[in-house]
C-alpha cells in the first residue's frame, strides 16, 4: 500500500515510464490503483522513431505488472518522509 | 503526505473511460492490436471489436483483420487511446499487402538469424 499511496501523491506530475520491453513513456500521472497499474496522459514515446506506431498515442494506460521503472521529477521526492513511511511498514502497520 | 484510507483500497485506474474508442493494444510478443474496447475487467482482460493487428517492418505497414477478439490481460503491456486529430503512422510509411508484409516480416526474421549465427562463429576469436 505504501507505493500506491506514494504514487497517489505523485498524480498531476510529469514522470516518465519505462516498462520491461524497453518502451519508455513520459507523460502526466492521471491515476494509479493497487496493482500499480498506471494511466498517462499528454503522453510522449521517448524515442519516438523506433515506435511509429505510438505516434498518436496522448493518453495511455499501463499494466503495472510490465513496468521496470518509474522516474520521477526530483522535486516530486520527500525522502524524509518516504523514509517515515518506510519504516513504519516495516515495523509491521 | 496523507496515507490510504479504507475507502481507497477499491479505488482502481478504470478502463472506463476507454470503452467504445479505438485504442491501440500492444502485447507482451511486440504485436499491435488495433480495435474499439467493447468489455474489460479487473485483470485488464479486453474485448476489441473489429480487432486488426498492424504488422510493421521498417517504413512497410499492413492491417490484417481479426474480427472480434478477447485478449487475456496478462499478455497486455500498454492500451493506448488513438488521437483521432492525428495521423495514426508517419506519413513516410507505406501501406502494403498481407502477403508483402509476412516476406519482409521473414526476411527480417532471417536477417537477425543470420546476424546471430554469425555472432556465434566469432565467439570462439574472444576479440572483445
Amino acid at each position: 500500500m505504501l507505493f500506491f499511496s506514494y504514487f497517489k501523491e505523485l498524480v498531476g506530475k510529469e514522470v516518465t515510464v519505462e516498462l520491461k520491453n524497453d518502451l519508455a513513456m513520459r507523460g502526466i500521472l492521471h491515476s494509479v490503483d493497487q496493482y500499480l497499474n498506471i494511466k498517462l496522459e499528454n503522453t510522449r514515446v521517448v524515442d519516438q522513431d523506433k515506435y511509429p506506431h505510438m505516434s498518436s498515442v496522448r493518453n495511455c494506460f499501463i499494466r503495472g505488472s510490465v513496468v521496470r521503472y518509474v522516474q520521477l521529477p526530483p522535486d516530486g521526492v520527500d525522502i524524509d518522509i518516504l523514509h517515515d513511511a518506510t519504516r513504519r511498514e516495516a515495523r509491521g502497520g | 503526505m496523507s496515507w490510504a484510507g479504507p475507502e481507497d483500497i477499491f479505488l482502481s485506474t478504470s478502463l472506463a473511460s476507454y470503452l467504445d474508442k479505438k485504442l491501440l493494444v500492444l502485447l507482451r510478443d511486440g504485436r499491435k492490436l488495433l480495435g474499439i474496447l467493447r468489455s474489460f475487467d479487473q485483470f485488464a482482460n479486453a474485448v476489441l471489436e473489429g480487432a486488426c493487428e498492424r504488422v510493421i517492418v521498417g517504413d512497410l505497414y499492413c492491417d490484417i483483420p481479426l474480427g472480434l477478439y478477447v485478449i487475456r490481460g496478462e499478455n497486455v503491456v500498454l492500451i493506448g487511446e488513438l488521437d483521432l486529430e492525428r495521423e495514426e503512422l508517419p506519413p513516410h510509411m507505406i501501406c502494403v499487402s498481407a502477403a508483402e508484409i509476412r516476406r519482409a516480416q521473414k526476411a527480417e526474421r532471417d536477417a537477425t538469424d543470420l546476424k546471430g549465427s554469425m555472432r556465434k562463429r566469432m565467439e570462439f576469436l574472444d576479440l572483445d
